[in-house]
């Protein structure tokens, strides 16, 4: 058998793992790697800042499902993907990450361009690997992917040292996973379940609380099929939105801060809580002592360490979201076989008058140009057939409020970092896995900026994203705080006027709109989704517009701040 | 419950795994008194036993973060009243013609070894359960305890069960 160099058997094992895409950045000891990568045919995307590459392999992940890749060079290059895999992190997508590093014999030596990439992100990742010797090359990368997509998901760091990288190892990829310490529970205990099943029964005012569990294990179907089974509603997390169709009778939508009214008010209301792959994170439940105090809580995660993290649980059932939500609802079913359907018309009918109550009036909307409007409009435009991803503020929370999902891994956005400047490279990786859909970033006009470089690889690489900037001219969610709990004084969150962003994106070589006026929202989204460029949509909306309803940090759940 | 807990961590013995273990347990906000590491019968095992003040409900949870780092393959909190627990400790104690004879004795009592004698200390090697490793130490400091080095506790669950 012939041998080939360390970066070519990394190509090699990446082909295996199937891999179709690398976001990426090139510098001194990635060079042979990138080299196998001129002769490969995996498809390389060229970002302009590794934050971009990274973000765009997260991105990808959470609209295809599969492994998003990036790849990085030592030093600054490894340092900037830190954001971004921390992000990943944070909402548990698989991303393998790849660094280059100072050769082995240099480590420890403050090399030129050498940083501690294994030590400085193991807070922050699933796994990480410092390959020492070019042996286990094959091993480290199929362990890493199956790491990364599996159990809980998760970010995965793998730093090739330039040696190993440019070393000669036998071209031969066959390796056996072995990961003694490595050992996701998937089928939830049985007698757990039937208790839970027993729970439910019982409960009068039970409710569905899905993540984004529910999203990586695919159990959105099943999900439905539960929750129309039992006939209850379904609150979802920011990262679980998708997961239950927005427009589903029974979804009351999302929870939390901005959560809606019937959400966050059937947390208080509710004896029975089902949570399935959640964290139970302070901006959903608020004051936690406070949270979901007359109620039980059954919670499905397949990471034991989220179970009675935050929330006290009752019936903890460690296991993927799809198993066990099957095999619930069958003991569920086999209770109503033996003792008749239970009867819970009172609960549902209170819910549902929740839900009608709050529900959108057209008719007397104001002439000026409102966030709401734009995001309705944009659902219009694209039948709710769209990916939406996000930046991250007033932005991201109008867009959680008033786009409806409707499938799983059509809303993209960064709930546990709140990661700004997030939203367009996420857009350019899901548009590069969804090249048929349509992909929308709804941005900010702060976090923009925090990573338009990116402009470039969408309109350079022919990847058509369109960017709806709902420019208030401020760091809306921090002006929004300072107007309500720091007396108005708004420091250092105006930031009208930073730029023209239609010139800025034709100096890209996009198409740049700016709306201003009610009467040109609609036109204007038509024509943004019909051009076959990367488009940038500036509307100009009322600047000092907040998100309502709001329950401030620290306050119980049902404590909403609404309309002024 | 707050109090020490004794936890034996078996690691896949790998570099860098000492290093993820120690920095979850300062990320997670734990303290910990004493940590003690070394290779199993199993050469690619690594036994490290650490003791941590903690508060039940929180320990159960670093257990819990303990087990999703990739290279642990088992922990086990001991039950005190069920284990072997060991720690060695050596202890330079001032000692002159005047006091080297009580010292002596106490050694004797204690069943300690002496490993080094010089002209104004005395160097002691004693190893025993933290009762016994206090108790000593209180003897001699009216002599004056120069310097004093612990391994930590190490323990290992009676009976044949591994
Ligand atoms: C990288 C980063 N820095 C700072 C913040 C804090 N932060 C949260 S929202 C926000 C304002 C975002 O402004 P913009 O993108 O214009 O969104 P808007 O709220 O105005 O819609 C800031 C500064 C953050 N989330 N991420
Ligand atoms: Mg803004």
């Amino acid at each position: 058998m012939g041998k080939i160099t360390g970066a070519q058997m990394l190509i090699k094992c990446l082909k295996e793992e199937g891999v179709e895409v690398i976001f990426g950045f090139p510098g001194g000891v990635v060079i042979p790697i990138y080299d196998a990568i001129f002769d490969s045919d995996i498809r390389h995307i060229l970002v302009r800042h590794e934050q971009g590459a990274v973000h765009a392999a997260d991105g990808y992940a959470r609209a295809t499902g599969k492994v998003g890749v990036c790849l990085a060079t030592s030093g600054p290059g490894a340092t900037n993907l830190i954001t971004g895999i921390a992000n990943a992190y944070m909402d548990s997508v698989p991303v393998v990450a790849i660094t280059g590093q100072v050769a082995t014999d240099l480590i420890g030596t403050d090399a030129f361009q050498e940083a501690d990439i294994t030590g400085i992100t193991a807070p922050i990742t699933k796994h990480n690997y410092l390959i020492q010797d070019i042996k286990d090359l094959p091993v480290i990368i199929k362990e890493a992917f199956h790491i990364a997509s599996t159990g809980r998901p998760g970010p995965v760091l793998i730093d090739i040292p330039v040696d190993i990288s440019k070393g000669m190892i036998e071209d031969n990829i066959k390796v056996e996973l072995k990961l003694e310490g490595y050992k996701p529970t998937y089928i939830g205990n049985p007698r757990q379940i039937l208790s839970a099943a027993r729970g439910i029964y019982e409960s009068k005012k039970p409710v569905i609380f899905a993540g984004g569990g529910i999203v990586s294990s695919g159990a959105s179907d099943i999900l439905t099929e539960f929750a129309h089974t039992l006939n209850i509603p379904v609150i979802t997390t920011l990262i679980g939105k998708g997961a239950f169709s927005d427009a589903d009778e029974l979804s009351v939508g999302m929870a939390g801060m901005h959560g809606t009214k019937p959400a966050n008010l059937s947390f208080t209301g509710t004896d029975m809580i089902i949570a399935v792959g959640v964290r139970f994170d302070d901006r959903v439940t608020g004051k936690l002592s406070e949270f979901a105090k007359n109620s039980l809580v059954i919670h499905i995660d397949i990471d034991p360490a989220e179970i009675g993290k935050n929330v006290k649980v009752d019936i903890p059932i460690v296991g993927d979201a799809k198993s066990v939500l099957t095999d619930l609802l069958g003991r569920y079913k086999e209770l109503v076989e033996k003792k008749g359907e239970p009867d819970r018309k009172e609960w549902l009918d209170y819910v549902m008058a929740l839900k009608k109550q709050c529900a959108f009036k057209p008719g007397n909307e104001p002439e000026s140009l409102k966030p709401g409007y734009i995001i309705r409009k944009i659902w219009e435009a694209t039948g709710g057939n769209a990916i939406i991803c996000t930046e991250v503020g007033q932005n991201q929370m109008w867009a959680a409020q008033y786009f409806k999902c409707l499938k799983p891994r059509t809303f993209i956005s960064s709930g546990g970092l709140g990661t700004m400047g997030f939203g367009l490279p996420a857009a350019i990786g899901a548009k590069v896995g969804c090249p048929g859909k349509t992909v929308i970033d709804i941005a900010g006009d702060g976090s923009i900026q925090m990573n338009s470089q990116e402009l470039a690889t969408a309109v350079l690489n022919k990847i058509p994203v369109k960017i709806m900037i709902l420019n208030n001219g401020y760091l809306g969610l921090v002006r929004q705080w300072q107007e309500l709990f720091w007396d108005k004084r708004y420091s250092h969150t105006d930031i009208v006027d930073s730029v023209d962003f239609v010139k800025l994106i034709e100096a890209y070589g996009g198409v740049g709109f700016r709306v201003t006026k009610k009467s040109e929202v609609e036109s204007t989204i038509k024509k943004a989704l019909e051009i076959d460029n990367v488009v940038m949509v500036d509307f100009r909306i009322e600047r000092e517009e907040n998100v309502y309803p709001m329950v401030p940090a620290g306050y119980p759940i049902d404590q909403m701040i609404e309309c002024e | 419950m707050s109090g020490n807990h004794i936890i034996s961590v078996l690691v896949e013995n790998k570099s860098g795994v000492l290093a993820k273990i120690s920095g979850l347990f300062s990320r997670r906000g734990f303290n910990i008194e004493s940590l003690a590491v070394g290779p199993t019968e199993d050469e690619k095992i690594s036994r490290i036993t650490i003791v941590v003040n903690a508060e039940i409900h929180s320990l159960e949870q670093v257990v819990k973060q303990l087990y999703k780092l990739i290279n642990v393959i088992k922990i086990q909190e001991l039950d005190p009243s069920n284990i072997v627990e060991r720690e060695l400790v050596l202890i330079k104690v001032n000692a002159d013609n005047s006091t080297r004879a009580e010292i002596l004795e106490i050694v004797d009592i204690f069943r300690a070894n002496i490993v080094d004698v010089a002209k104004k200390s005395l160097s002691i090697e004693i190893t025993g359960n933290s009762r016994k490793i206090q108790g000593i130490e209180e003897l001699l400091q009216p002599y004056g305890i120069l310097e004093l080095v612990r391994t930590g506790k190490i323990a290992l669950s009676r009976g044949s069960k591994k």
